[in-house]
């Protein structure tokens, strides 16, 4: 697989996936905090999206950012634009910018501690869509 | 290796008379919180802002600093 492979895989994912995180690991087993909390936001949430784990090949992370000019994993994606990586989404998730780009009901959230949701967490009704070997 | 002083005192050099915070959240020289309050920040969107911190670091972000936590605000929205 060429570099121009993975670019246009990634640019493709991008186009067809409305909601479209790429991390560390995958939504059931992240592979760093930051894509943890990333992908704990969505579940909580509750809405489908597709992840794609960009640590089988370092060159899916060097194309990603190359194509976006940021730096950092994980990065999130809705209809076709960065939204941010782990600190922006945190942030808009916790004041109900991210439920209301993502055009959802911003649930409840403890007042006792962070918002930040438990790690793994997925709603019964759906997962992250495994995106994550089709690289290989 | 880096020191929280040094990312520090980078980011205050490339955005002069910004208050900046800058934590090592290991104590391991390599994952670091920012936070920022400067006025170049102002009309930026929360992409933009961060993207300007990040550029001070270019490719030792992911390198020698392998975390880069940041949080940037505008003068105005500061607590």
């Amino acid at each position: 697989m060429t570099n121009e492979d993975i670019r246009g895989f990634i640019e493709n994912a991008i186009k067809e996936n409305k909601v479209m995180l790429f991390m560390k690991g995958t939504p059931q087993q992240p592979a760093c905090g930051f894509s943890m909390r990333t992908s704990g936001a969505l579940n909580a949430l509750g809405v489908k999206y597709a992840a794609l784990d960009i640590l089988p090949d370092p060159r899916i992370r060097e194309e990603l950012s190359g194509l976006s000019g940021w730096p950092t994993i994980p990065q999130l994606f809705v209809d076709g634009e960065l939204i941010g990586g782990c600190d922006i989404v945190m942030e808009m998730f916790e004041s109900g910018d991210l439920a209301e780009a993502l055009g959802v009901e911003q649930p409840d959230l403890d007042d006792d501690d962070d918002a930040t949701p438990e790690p793994g967490e997925l709603p019964q009704r759906q997962s992250g869509i495994g995106l994550e070997n089709r690289l290989n | 290796m880096p020191s929280a002083e040094e990312l520090r005192e980078r980011i205050e050099h490339a955005l002069p008379g910004a208050e900046v915070r800058v934590e090592d959240t290991t104590g391991g020289g390599d994952h670091f919180r920012a936070e920022v309050v400067s006025d170049r920040f102002e009309g930026l969107n929360r992409i933009q802002q961060h993207k300007l911190i990040y550029d001070v670091f270019g490719n030792e972000v992911g390198g020698a600093i392998h975390a880069l936590s940041i949080k940037t605000q505008t003068p105005g929205e500061g607590p």
